[in-house]
């Protein structure tokens, strides 16, 4: 792959009151940072299954962001703290699963705190760029489909008539 | 990005009937668009690529309730705030703003639609506090008709404010303009007050909670006393513990009320240096109590009330420059002393030192030997926006407060010098900055633009070293007393009591309002209100119009019968859970219950989980938290979140 070209994709889970609204105030303040990082929103950061992440890596992304609020600013009094544990568990994992640990990253980031989030979307970035592609997953799902191949559309079909049928 | 080639671009996702672009989607012609398109093309869901959802989203879901869909078949792709405002490179933004409405069109083709949930809602309120902001909220509250149950921690309600001497920027005297109110909130048929009381437990959501207070032993039958105090002139301990109320200058005896105008005017007897605890013996205040009110044996009692919101209004407490232990947030101030000098004192301290009905009756006199300071050094920002102590925010009211009692000082010892250290002045607000200069025109207040580096004692005055930056020379100022203006900080048990009832608080301890410009008297906790000095350091005016704006909340929210809620709750699959209640374990709510499921002859042959739909407040943590995966966020599963990061 052409290094040069190649730039990473990342996915950013990211809670709706802190990290969110703090990237609601980045982008009002007009704080630039690299279009690489697409947001997922989800209410809070105790909520992020640790399958979302490895979904992600499989679907092609080259890294992994987790952020939320600040520990006792959650919205829900307690959900980052069940996130943070969650994570740092998981985070040894990954190692063993095959992911380098740098892919995915934690961050606590309010929703004051737009210069903070700009910041460290561009960290992040840039680690991830530095880490180059990612391409196991892929490698293995690609693998897996040719194992089990995908619906065809008649397989579609046949599947909407046995629905319709029943 | 260029937004014109974006709807070409979009359109060809599948399940994309129509897309288009218009200049402001949220104005009045933009939203008739979307209800044009809707009807025209028989659209089920829509995606807008805007602003960010925290700002139009109603907006765009009301626009498709209109239309006849359903609210929560609506998407936004964030593509100003996350988008277009943040990236330069036209080509990577563009497509970055595909792929954000991709995602979204991926999500919407999943979401279902939701109706929202009604609960009840109980018309009781409860105050956590009985200071200015308390008073003025249960007030408020009581005064548009609903019951209100006021805790209070001390023995009698009036906070802070009671001790003040004058207030700035009028110098009327505290108490003469807080005791009618205590008397109103005493007198309201609508509020319960319960004094010498704390908040213990806090169950249920909005609209229902269940509060469990604490009403700790006065040792005196309330319905008997009549508040005669004889009691306490009889009481035989004077001088065996400090009166918190003159903030330790003088003491008072074992069975006290904490000052004269106390509400509820009923002692307490203080079983730390009451003799009868130690001793069994004396009893002398049962002896002269003609009512039969002293009660030795009465207990801490436990009550249970119904509540719809909570008003948190529990105020603050000054910062000491006490050596502090090596675990505490806090360092003392070395420089100054540590606080073994009795004449370096506070700014509260100094308040009940001017107080007319203070330890000195109002006289200007130093703790140490009674007399008269003629030179007294004041100094601002102790503790305040000093990082190395722990405190990096401004507190807000000390200029105007230390202005106000230079200004006593030298209203009442008239040869006196009054000498202010300080960082910045900062008196806005009405009238503030006037009242600032009045103190510097008229009653010859000298203000030094320095700091003080050190304070120690000589020939039994206090050499007060310091740096005037103005004038770029070191000063150093002999006082016969020094008054410390300290920070405010959050109470010692601000972070229990947020716990205790799910309000969140900041690094320092004070309470987090929901959004700071919008939502400033919310919590984020739903039904939770905030008042005063709990959320930031605020002077009274500023306590007593978030009081009344909490006040306001409440009331709004106690006059329907019934709330309507999000629906964004959790739910189990009831076949597929396995019953191992981690959820229940994790929830911050408490809304995890456990359910039978029975067979058809009425025998239980599982236990699942159930999720109130009342108290879920939405986070979703037993989502990720559940093995089996049967509990789905509404708006938010599983299938959702799969769809959007495919979609990348």
């Amino acid at each position: 792959m052409d290094k040069q070209k190649w730039e990473p994709k990342i996915v950013a889970f990211v809670c709706n009151w802190c990290t969110y609204t703090g990237a609601d105030l980045a982008g009002t303040s007009r704080m630039k940072y690299p279009a690489n990082t697409k947001m997922i929103r989800v209410m809070c950061s105790g909520s992020i299954d640790p399958v979302f992440i490895l979904k992600a890596f499989e679907r092609g992304a080259d890294g992994v962001l987790i952020s939320g609020c600040h520990p006792n600013d959650c919205h829900y009094n307690a959900g980052n703290f069940h996130a943070r544990r969650r994570w740092d568990f998981f985070h040894e994992l990954l190692d063993f699963i095959g992911i380098e640990k740098g892919r995915l990253q934690f961050s606590w980031i309010s929703a004051s705190e737009g210069k903070k989030f700009a910041d460290v979307i561009s960290k992040v970035t840039k680690d991830i760029k530095a880490l180059g592609p990612f391409t196991d997953y892929q490698k293995m799902n690609s693998e897996f489909t040719a194992f089990f191949p995908e619906e065809t559309a008649e397989d579609h079909e046949v599947l909407n008539k046995v629905e319709e049928i029943v | 990005m260029t937004v014109r080639v974006l709807p070409g671009s979009v359109k060809i996702f599948s399940g994309v009937e129509y897309s288009t672009d218009y200049k402001y989607m949220c104005s009045d012609p933009g939203q008739n668009l979307i209800k044009e398109a809707i009807h025209k093309y028989r659209l089920d869901a829509i995606v807008v690529g805007s602003c960010s959802p925290h700002m139009h989203e109603r907006t765009f879901r009301n626009a498709a309730v209109s239309a006849g869909i359903n609210p929560f078949m609506v998407e936004i792709a964030n593509l100003r705030e996350h988008c277009s405002w943040v990236h330069d490179d036209i080509e990577s933004s563009t497509h970055k703003a595909i792929e954000l409405v991709r995602m979204a069109i991926e999500k919407v083709k999943r979401d279902k639609p939701l109706t929202k949930i009604n609960v009840p809602v109980t018309k009781r309120v409860l105050v956590i506090g009985g200071g200015i902001a308390g008073i003025q909220a249960a007030l408020d509250v009581a005064n548009a008709g609903y019951e209100v149950v006021l805790v209070e921690k001390e023995p009698s309600i009036g906070g802070h404010m009671s001790q003040l001497s004058e207030t700035f920027p009028t110098l009327d005297c505290s108490q003469c303009i807080l005791t009618p109110r205590m008397v109103e909130v005493h007198q309201h048929p609508k509020i319960k007050l319960l004094s010498y009381s704390e908040v213990v437990k806090v169950e249920g959501f909005i609209g229902n909670f269940k509060v469990t207070i604490k009403k700790k032993a006065r040792h005196i039958n309330e319905d008997l006393c009549s508040g005669c105090g004889l009691c306490i002139t009889k009481c035989p301990i004077k001088k065996k513990a400090y009166n918190s109320f003159e903030e330790d200058l003088a003491f008072r005896s074992a069975i006290y009320i904490p000052f004269p105008q106390a509400i509820p005017n009923i002692p307490v007897i203080d079983e730390t240096v009451c003799t009868y605890y130690k001793t069994g013996k004396c009893g002398m205040c049962v002896k002269v109590c003609d009512r039969q009110a002293i009660d030795f044996d009465q207990k801490d009692t436990m009550l249970v009330a119904d509540i719809g919101a909570i008003i948190v209004a529990t105020g603050f407490k000054l910062y000491s420059i006490d050596k502090k232990s090596a675990d505490s947030k806090y360092k003392g101030y070395g420089e100054y002393g540590y606080g073994k000098y009795r004449d370096v004192i506070d700014g509260l301290q100094f308040e009940r030192i001017a107080s007319a009905s203070g330890p000195t009756s109002g006289e200007i006199k130093r703790p140490s030997d009674g007399k008269e300071p003629k030179k007294i050094a004041f100094i601002q920002c102790v503790g305040s926006r000093d990082d190395s102590k722990g405190i990096s925010y401004c507190s807000k009211i000390c200029c105007m407060y230390t202005a106000k009692q230079a200004m006593l000082y030298k209203h009442k010892v008239h040869d006196g010098e009054a000498y202010i250290f300080y960082m910045d002045i900062r008196a806005g607000g009405k009238m503030y900055e006037e009242f600032v200069r009045r103190a510097i025109e008229e009653d010859d207040v000298k203000y030094i633009r320095g700091r003080v580096s050190r304070i120690y004692e000589k020939n039994g005055k206090y050499i007060v070293k310091g740096e005037d930056t103005i004038a770029g020379m070191p000063v150093e100022i002999e006082a016969d007393m020094i008054v410390l203006a300290t920070a405010m900080i959050p109470q010692d048990n601000a972070a229990d009591l947020a716990r205790t009832i799910g309000v969140p608080y900041d690094k320092y301890g004070f309470y987090n309002e929901s959004h700071p410009k919008l939502k400033p008297v919310e919590s984020t906790t739903a039904g939770i209100f905030l008042a005063g000095a709990c959320q930031s350091p605020k002077d009274i005016p500023e306590s007593v119009a978030m009081a009344s704006a909490a006040a306001c909340k409440t009331i709004i929210l106690l006059s329907s019968d019934t709330l309507e809620r999000e629906p964004v709750v959790a739910k189990v699959n009831e076949d597929l859970c396995a019953g191992c209640f981690y959820c229940k374990k994790v929830c911050p709510f408490g809304a995890v219950e456990v359910k039978d499921v029975k067979d058809i002859n009425g025998i239980v042959y599982k236990e699942v989980a159930y999720i109130n739909q009342g108290v879920c407040q939405g986070c979703g943590t037993c989502t990720a938290t559940c093995l089996s995966k049967s509990i789905e966020l509404a708006g938010f599963n599983n299938e959702e979140i799969f769809a959007e990061i495919a979609a990348l």
